[in-house]
């Protein structure tokens, strides 16, 4: 395991870039494949501020992929730039090989990219099942139906008919997840689900998500609890003022080295994922 | 006895204004868009009828067949364009745009069919005739037909937002235009929706107004917008069959006044609002007031 | 006119804060020219030039406080030519008692500024376009309310009494005075006005209103001064309307079209500069006398170009004159000067710094 003092700038765009995510002994990062989503040189500005400083990152097929990171990091300015709510200053993102910088929101979604967002945003005069069928309306073909969110989380069906506003912050949450679902996406963005939640609710609904996977689902998510994305995770990339600190597998990493990568410390740099490098 | 007929008037009217507000109410409700425009668009709607009944000689009671889909058309078109752009620019400029849009229209209508009033169906005897009740209650046949189609419009209006697809996705949209986006839908698009909807009941509110009233150039801002607004406000910020209520009270409320001195119909109206401006503003109190 | 201070919790001398890029005390000295000049006017133009010019003068104080409405306060108010009518019936009844409408105009206008807190207090609390309907609404109730009275001539007016037994050319010269007064006072008033604190808590609103709350600003009270001193404005700018006029009709003084001719010439002209609302008078006279004789035309025109440049030109006409030559008549913004900088201007004399402007 090496860590090479690169400070807070080191990111995917080393002459080890390729070899560095991960040979095929890890058995989870093909390295000749084509990922699913992939983020080149991303830069987006809030007005003058930069919140994300030329972040590069790529997601396999099947992937559970966590951003994890300090409050203001650009955790969720950068899932937001991926789902297409904010246009980057300079940078791409591909999905399946696709070219998607440009384009509006409601076309990624179309696409297969969905965004589950920060604070759960339910329509909240409608009722559960309603805001289920807007997530339907422009839904690709797949196995997630209506009837299969319901078999998911029980407790919906017989609430179904309830106004969104009047559920918990973890009924919410699952509510949300549902709409996401229903809409069949090739690749779910996940954004502070904990946010707000009590632990217990958290950990019930990260509990779903191998279910979800199951289905043929790509997660990129973005957490501030940091065990429950160690938990999770298959891949894990920490983002501090912008810039990537620390990108790997979570078997490979420390919790010290977590630690400093999630703080800023000293000697902090990107992992490679397994690399034979000294 | 009197009383009872002012009653009844004020009750019938209504309608009419209900019809005048609901448009207003559903741009307010999805786009939060004042629409200052709104009542001289009625106008046009009124002089849309007109034209259309001159040349394809269609039975005024049908005129609506054509001409709400036209302004619908339009109201899209609108709202995709002009209103999109000013939306796009902040609170400021859309109300900026829609008075400039207020101005151009009412100024071009007088300069293109001049300042004189013209009615729609003005010989018909369903426009004119009315029905006894006793010895001292005219009701006009018109009355009553605008506010069984005022009814049947707000009926329409709440079964469609409720039942159909469109109708959650403006509902949806409504509560929240991002997370709308993120479920594939265009916001934009289903805001022109809504603003189709908006301009198609206007578009029977113009031409009610022809029928009950005259239209002339300036009725839109000296009449429709004002009444409109009003019976929104004391229906109720929010609510499609609180436009009826606040309607049929600004209606009542003009006849009793009209009752106590002829030329203080208008008057009294305004008092009114002025009344549940200051006792029950609800849904127009800005948030800090209520901190 | 620049004000230079040290700014305090920066490292001393490293920044300067100016009112202005350039010296502009050249441009109080012109001011004061330009407005002996146009004192002059009666002397030296035909009375049709000068009756010109008292349109100008109305349309430019009322612009200027739709300006400081809309573009300081943010308030859209569709409904000042209550103030309009009402400052213009004020100096009626006062007329009609035997004062000099002329001696009555600034009773009225402030006799408008005292109606303006009831008004005030009846729509503040309503949100953005709801408070701008609402407005419209009480200009309609107030001039229903005033038609009643039989003794201010109802529904068709009255003569203004008291202007009878001055020679037309007379009449005529004290109507532009006064005017060229009333217009003076109202943009030397808003410039003081917003030069001070008052300019500095509604710049701080218009960019964040919670932050300006917390930070000690009375949002609520800096609001009301300026519905106040619209009203004043627009009071005094309906009493130079009936005595220019010679006559109060309700139908004229309390028309909504005051409100879109107001409207229009502080947008195209800028909002949120002082300057704007002269440019945007200019392009007001302009179009109503090339195009008098096409009836409603010039408001067509006049409206359409309002809705291009809120479109397109946010900053109105001199917004783009600002953008290019950085140049204040009347600066009530602040700019920021680096250090390095000081030292150029001193030599050139001129130079862009980093700006803030308000």
């Amino acid at each position: 395991m090496t860590e090479a003092a690169h400070g807070g700038a080191a990111n995917g765009g080393t002459a080890n870039g390729g070899a560095a995510n991960g040979g095929a002994a890890n058995g989870g990062r093909p390295e000749n494949g084509t990922p699913l989503l992939e983020v080149t040189d991303l830069t987006v500005h809030h007005g003058q501020l930069c919140a994300l400083d030329a972040i590069s990152l790529r997601v396999y097929p099947g992937e559970v992929y966590a951003i994890i990171g300090a409050n203001g990091a650009g955790k969720s300015t950068l899932l937001r730039t991926i789902a297409g709510l904010h246009q980057p200053t300079t940078g791409w993102v591909r999905f399946d090989g696709t070219d998607m910088t440009t384009l509006r929101p409601e076309r990624r979604a179309r696409q297969g990219i969905v965004m589950v967002p920060e604070g759960r945003r339910l329509f909240g005069s409608l009722s559960v099942e309603e805001n289920l069928q807007v997530g339907k309306t422009y839904a690709r073909p797949g196995p997630w139906t209506i009837d299969r969110v319901y078999e998911t989380f029980e407790w919906m069906r017989g609430r179904r008919n309830q106004r969104a506003a009047q559920l918990s912050g973890g009924e919410q949450q699952t509510v949300a997840i549902g709409r996401a679902l229903v809409a069949n996406p090739r690749v779910l963005l996940l954004d502070e689900l904990s946010l707000g939640l009590a632990p217990v609710i958290v950990q019930r609904i990260y509990a779903m998500l191998p279910q979800i996977l199951a289905t043929g689902l790509t997660v990129l998510l973005v957490e501030q609890d940091v065990s429950q994305a160690l938990r999770v995770a298959s891949h894990i990339h920490c983002l501090l003022e912008g810039r990537t600190t620390l990108e790997g597998r979570p078997a490979d990493v420390t919790a010290e080295q977590v630690e400093a990568a999630y703080f800023g410390l000293a000697g902090t740099a990107r992992l490679p994922g397994g690399g034979s490098e000294p | 006895m009197a009383w009872l007929n002012a009653i009844i008037q004020g009750v019938l009217t209504g309608g009419l204004y209900a019809l005048f507000a609901c448009g207003l109410s559903l741009m307010f409700g999805v786009m939060k868009v004042v629409n200052l425009a709104h009542g001289d668009l009625a106008v046009v709607g009124g002089y849309v009828a007109i034209g259309v009944i001159t040349v394809t000689h269609i039975p005024v009671l049908w005129s609506f067949v054509i001409v709400v889909p036209v302004m619908a058309v339009l109201g899209y078109a609108l709202q995709r364009t002009l209103i999109q752009s000013a939306l796009d620019r902040g609170v400021l400029t859309t109300l900026i745009v829609t008075l400039g849009l207020s101005v151009v229209i009412e100024n071009g209508l007088l300069q293109f069919f001049t300042a004189n009033s013209r009615g729609i169906g003005a010989s018909m005897a369903l426009v004119t005739g009315s029905f006894s009740l006793g010895s001292q209650i005219q009701i006009a046949y018109l009355l009553v037909l605008i506010f069984a189609v005022a009814v049947a419009v707000l009926l329409g209006l709440q079964w469609f937002l409720s039942r159909s697809s469109y109708g959650r996705l403006i509902r949806a949209t409504a509560d929240d235009q991002e997370a709308v986006q993120l479920a594939g839908a265009d916001y934009r698009h289903v805001f022109g929706i809504a603003a189709a909807l908006a301009l198609g009941t206007v578009a029977l509110a113009g031409i009610g107004y022809g029928m009950y009233s005259d239209l002339d150039p300036t009725a839109g801002t000296d009449t429709i917008l004002l009444f409109a607004f009003v019976a929104v406000v004391i229906g109720g910020l929010g609510s499609l069959w609180g436009t009826l209520l606040g309607g049929i009270v600004l209606g009542v409320a003009q006849q009793i006044g009209a009752q106590i001195n002829i030329s203080d119909e208008l008057l009294a109206g305004y008092l009114v609002f002025l009344l549940v401006l200051v006792l029950r503003p609800q849904g127009l109190v800005s948030r800090r007031a209520q901190s | 006119m620049s004000v230079v201070t040290k700014a305090g919790p920066r490292p001393a001398g490293s920044f300067r804060v100016t009112r202005s890029q350039r010296n502009v005390a050249w441009t109080g000295i012109g001011a004061l020219v330009v407005v002996v000049v146009l004192a002059l006017f009666p002397f030296i133009v035909y009375p049709g030039t000068t009756t010109i010019m008292v349109q100008g003068f109305i349309v430019l104080t009322l612009a200027s406080m739709w300006n400081l409405l809309a573009g300081y306060a943010g308030l859209v108010s569709v409904g000042q030519q209550a103030f309009v009518g009402l400052g213009a019936y004020f100096v009626l009844i006062l007329a009609l008692h035997g004062t000099s409408p002329f001696a009555a105009l600034p009773v009225a206008a402030i006799a408008c500024g005292v109606a303006a807190l009831p008004l005030w207090w009846l729509v503040s609390r309503l949100r953005s376009g709801y408070f701008s309907i609402a407005t419209w609404v009480l200009a309609a109730t107030i001039m229903l309310f005033i038609t009643r009275f039989s003794a201010l001539g109802s529904g068709t007016g009255l003569p203004m009494p008291g202007l009878a037994g001055l020679s037309p050319n007379v009449l005529t010269a004290y109507t532009y005075w006064i005017g060229l007064a009333v217009t003076v006072v109202a943009l030397a008033g808003m410039y003081l006005l917003l030069r001070g604190r008052l300019g500095l808590v509604l710049t701080a609103i218009r960019d964040d209103e919670v932050a300006a709350r917390s930070s000690g600003a009375r949002v609520g009270l800096a609001r009301l001064l300026v519905f106040v001193v619209a009203g004043v404005g627009c009071g005094a700018a309906g009493a130079l309307l009936a005595i220019s006029q010679l006559q109060v009709q309700p139908s004229d003084v309390f028309s909504v079209q005051w409100t879109a001719e107001m409207a229009f010439a502080a947008i195209i002209g800028g909002l949120g500069t002082i300057e704007g609302p002269i440019i945007g008078t200019i392009v007001y006279i302009v179009l109503q006398q090339t195009l008098a004789s096409y009836n409603a035309w010039y408001l067509i025109i006049f409206g359409l170009f309002a809705i291009v440049v809120a479109l397109y030109a946010r900053r109105g006409l001199w917004g783009l004159v600002d953008s290019r030559l950085h140049v204040r008549l009347f600066p009530v913004g602040y700019w920021l000067r680096l250090r390095e900088d000081a030292d150029r201007v001193r030599r050139t004399g001129w130079r862009r710094g980093t700006s803030f402007p308000a």
